[in-house]
């Protein structure tokens, strides 16, 4: 069996400036989205208390929502989780009532109207972690990208590294507006996702890179588009089978991994359908237009014999 | 070309087997168990400790599966649950003769049923997270700020007395922040003090400056010293937890420090929350202070004048305002013991205080020269203080020990005494991060990973045998080495797994096929390009190295950055994500090719290779070769 049977080279980069257009355009949309809208932070972020309780029959959302505001909570947010049984709770932060205090509260609110309920989970955060959160958040997002463009510029040269992490902080961007979006809860897990996608796309506009650099050296002839051309086709088989791959987990996770695990899945979708766009579309043409020249990589008297990046070691001509 | 020499083989072997041998034990499951340990330092469980459960066993008629000494606790395993709780029962019974204050934990357990030679190698089970066996989680964080507070607070106690017993005047001594300030009125004095404070209190630094017509001497407490009051403060309130812990009876508790100011406890399986809670929670702190009985504070006590200077304002357990003195005489330190009883006389509940011999000189000092003036002991929960007692003083009170009583009842007595002997804490905290998992939901997420990461491994392995043949098998099966080789690396690591950490397990599939599908391609280019299957092989493990490994390490970058920079779910699904990059390099690219050196490697004359159909476009192989020629 083979999929991808491609005759020539795709010339894609004569559509690059279009594709750039193109994700441009989402890039500000995703930005637009986020500064309006805003990301819909679980509480991990924002502080305060989550109850997920389990009803013996399916829950009456709306009473729920009576009991628990009768209590004098005024931003309660009360909706199903998982199955129409499981209703999660969610309260802001009180001052002067522990979490503990509040989670009995309620819970002992439940029970007096439905006697069936128990308590699965509650999760309490104070303020101050959320903010170390952001923090570190932060913090973890600019090392991963710092990382990322010294060891390409080790491995590669500058203006790939510039270039894969453009075209992956564009991902990320794009993540953080589908969220921001469709107010979907932007939680920890979430988080890990978003910046495990960024190592993962990266990977992927690597792989790309690595045939960039192979072909400058085995075409003399091409010129840098035909050789990023080249590069992209050539690796769309594999580009194509690994992601699907990769989505095949990712969708295990989302059909079977429970509500827990839903948003994580759901970014690492998201993260891997514009991984595999940004990094053949966006990070090479950013790469050409930051002028990759056949010299910054083929530094022919610097190679010893035997060195097993040389594509060319051990061919005889 | 594509022969690996005996020892490489012999690696791969070795490895095999050992990632086997330790991923083994997370098979057999958990057994109920009851898990005997000591409740006080005193105590030591040893062979002696497990005859004692043994015959009791016997004695109750339950028979265990298997009773054993681990560490400094002893473990008895049984079938059912039904006979676990019958076995508690027998052992508490045999052990805890007074359950006021137990000598012996004896808990509810559950351990691996694999067997014990297994045990012997330290090959373990992975230790499953709070979110995948249920249980309580809390992030405390100690007031810092508070303990220095009180820290100064207590030496401004300490400078006065030591002042008034060199005889030297001095125009007040107050407390400001964490400094205290010393008024004098001349320069001998000024320079008195300040020698003092530089012989007989090292924690302090002075600095002094003009105050009137007099001077006004700051004494603040030296960094260093500031440390070490943390430090204490931090190690004194996880001792105080873990003393309260052990009156819950948990059999695995963790109680770790985390950063300068923080505690983390989690106390895996423990159903009754509510109560876990409300132990861990109440975050009290004692101090015996003087009742200030002047006419400002008992007008201010009756609500109709300020509170004066110096003094501060508590209620009582009825309700009753109360002007206490800010100089504190006691704190919890000095305690040493804390035990309810009843008066001899009266037979109301009391609570007996025992002291400590520094605790026991001041307490006897303020006793003689206070007799007929009451005294209150507070006690400060949450940052709130409520008198717990206010007595008069009758006689001096020597020896160290004191009789709280009034007005309890011996509930609220045995809750007090509890409270004061789980020692009281050096700084106040705060719950800042808590969650609870319920047993039930634990098992679900147990579950929902497992499920995920199946279901994600089946569709790539089929996928990888229909695509690339025989190539796709050994795809597969190296991609079995590396849940393999993963899970045994956590067990070995006793890493505590969680769901976002199955999450990350299932995400390393992923990411390790992305080596396998690299690979096969990459031979299939060669094979397409026309080179001898031989060559094509060694050429695609070759060439495909280079970019498995930049691939790889740039997913590391980001792995090692959610590392060292996530806390909780973040880090616990940081670990399984490195650990995945690590191992799938070893088992995509060195096991792989180990494979399939073993199954072609020994053919010389190679026709072809099972790695599915490869497509020829007319003139691309020419083109290639051609590029390989200039």
């Amino acid at each position: 069996m083979e999929f991808f049977r491609i005759k020539k080279d795709i010339p894609f980069m004569k559509y690059a400036l279009f594709l750039n257009a193109v994700s441009f355009i989402t890039f500000a949309l995703a930005v637009f989205f986020l500064l309006t809208r805003g990301l819909h932070l679980s509480v991990e972020f924002t502080g305060g208390t989550v109850m997920e309780v389990a009803y013996t029959q399916t829950a009456d959302i709306g009473k729920v929502r009576d009991t628990v505001s009768s209590l004098g909570y005024a931003d309660v947010i009360v909706q199903n989780f998982g199955t129409s049984r499981d209703v999660m709770i969610r309260l802001p932060v009180q001052k002067g009532v522990t979490s503990a205090q509040q989670s009995e509260q309620v819970l002992g609110a439940l029970k007096a109207s439905d006697p069936g309920v128990t308590l699965r989970r509650t999760e309490f955060v104070g303020p101050q972690v959320g903010e170390e959160l952001v923090h570190g958040g932060l913090m973890a997002l600019g090392v991963v990208v710092l990382g990322i463009v010294i060891y390409l510029a080790f491995r590669f040269e500058w203006k790939f590294g510039v270039a894969a992490v453009i075209a992956n902080l564009h991902d990320v961007v794009i993540i953080l507006g589908f969220f921001a979006f469709f107010q979907w809860e932007f939680s920890l897990a979430v988080l890990a996702g978003v910046l495990a996608v960024l190592g993962y796309s990266v990977n992927e506009s690597v792989v790309i890179f690595d045939r960039i650099r192979e072909a400058f050296r085995k075409y003399r002839k091409m010129d840098t588009r035909e050789v990023i051309d080249h590069a992209i086709t050539s690796t769309m088989s594999r580009t194509i089978i690994t992601h699907a791959s990769t989505e095949a987990v990712v969708l295990s996770m989302f059909f079977f991994g429970g509500p827990s695990l839903h948003y994580f899945a759901l970014a690492l979708t998201i993260g891997i359908l514009f991984g595999i766009y940004s990094s053949v579309f966006v990070a090479a043409a950013i790469a050409m237009w930051l002028g990759v020249k056949r010299e910054d990589l083929v530094k022919a008297p610097a190679r010893k014999e035997g060195d097993p990046n040389d594509p060319n070691a051990g061919a005889t001509v | 070309m594509n022969r690996y020499p005996v020892w490489k083989y012999a690696i791969l072997v070795i490895v095999l087997l050992v990632g086997v041998l330790y991923t083994l034990p997370n098979f057999f499951g958990e057994a109920p168990a009851v898990q005997v340990s000591s409740a006080k330092s005193t105590v030591k469980v040893d062979t002696a400790t497990l005859q004692r459960v043994e015959t009791a066993l016997q004695a109750a008629g339950v028979t265990a599966d298997q009773v054993v000494l681990e560490g400094s606790s002893v473990r008895a395993r049984f079938d059912t649950p039904d006979n676990q709780l019958k076995a508690k029962d027998a052992i508490q019974r045999a052990l805890v003769t007074d359950p006021n204050d137990p000598s012996y934990i004896v808990a509810l357990n559950l351990v691996s049923r694999s067997p014990a030679w297994l045990t012997a190698l330290h090959a373990r089970p992975m230790y499953l997270g709070l979110d995948l066996r249920g249980g309580v989680h809390f992030m405390l964080q100690v007031d810092m700020a508070a303990a220095l507070t009180k820290k100064a607070e207590s030496l401004a106690g300490d400078l006065r007395t030591t002042l008034r017993d060199k005889n030297i005047r001095h125009g007040g001594i107050t407390r400001d922040g964490d400094a205290v300030d010393i008024r004098v009125r001349d320069d001998a004095t000024l320079t008195a003090v300040r020698n003092l404070i530089a012989d007989q209190f090292a924690d302090l630094q002075t600095t002094s400056s003009p105050d009137g017509d007099g001077f006004r001497l700051r004494a603040t407490i030296k960094p260093e010293a500031v440390r070490r009051v943390q430090e204490q403060a931090l190690k004194q309130n996880m001792v105080t937890l873990h003393n309260r812990i052990n009156e819950l009876g948990v059999a695995e508790p963790v109680i770790q420090q985390q950063g300068l100011d923080r505690i983390i406890v989690q106390l895996p399986g423990v159903q009754d929350t509510a109560k876990a809670k409300d132990i861990l929670g109440r975050t009290a702190t004692l101090e015996v202070r003087m009742v200030d009985e002047g006419s400002d504070a008992r007008s201010a006590e009756m609500g109709s004048g300020p509170v004066p200077f110096g003094s501060e304002k508590y209620l009582d357990r009825n309700g009753q305002a109360i002007i206490v003195k800010k100089q504190v005489i006691l704190t919890g330190d000095n305690l040493t013991d804390a035990q309810p009883g009843f008066d001899s006389q009266t037979q109301e509940p009391t609570v007996n205080l025992t002291l400590d011999a520094k605790g026991s000189r001041i307490f006897r000092d303020i006793t003689r020269d206070n007799i007929g003036k009451r005294m209150a002991i507070v006690l400060f929960e949450k940052g709130k203080g409520e008198v717990v007692t206010a007595p008069v003083i009758r006689s001096e009170i020597g020896g160290g020990r004191v009789q709280i009583s009034g007005r309890m009842t011996t509930a609220e007595a045995n809750d007090t005494a509890l409270l004061l002997r789980a020692g009281s804490l050096a700084a106040p905290m705060e719950i800042i991060e808590e969650y609870t998992i319920g047993p039930s939901l634990g098992e679900d997420n147990i579950q929902r990973g497992i499920h995920s990461v199946v279901w994600g491994f089946v569709a790539i392995s089929v996928f990888m045998c229909v695509y690339y043949a025989l190539f796709g098998v050994i795809s597969s099966i190296a991609l079995s080495v590396n849940v393999l080789l993963l899970l045994a690396i956590l067990s070995m690591l006793q890493a505590t797994l969680t769901l976002p950490g199955i999450a990350a397990m299932a995400l390393a599939l992923g990411v390790a096929i992305d080596s396998n599908v690299l690979i096969n391609e990459r031979i299939r280019e060669e094979l397409r390009a026309g080179v001898s299957p031989q060559a094509a092989i060694h050429a695609g493990y070759e060439r495909a190295w280079a970019t498995i490994l930049d691939s790889n390490v740039t997913t590391l970058i980001a792995g090692l950055a959610l590392l060292a920079f996530g806390s909780g779910p973040v880090r616990g699904f940081a670990v399984v994500h490195c650990i995945g990059i690590l191992t799938s390099m070893f088992s995509a690219v060195f096991f792989s090719r180990g494979l399939v050196n073993l199954w072609y490697g020994r053919k010389k004359k190679l026709k072809s290779v099972s790695i599915g159909q490869v497509w020829k476009p007319e003139g691309a192989a020419a083109r290639s070769v051609a590029g390989k020629n200039q």
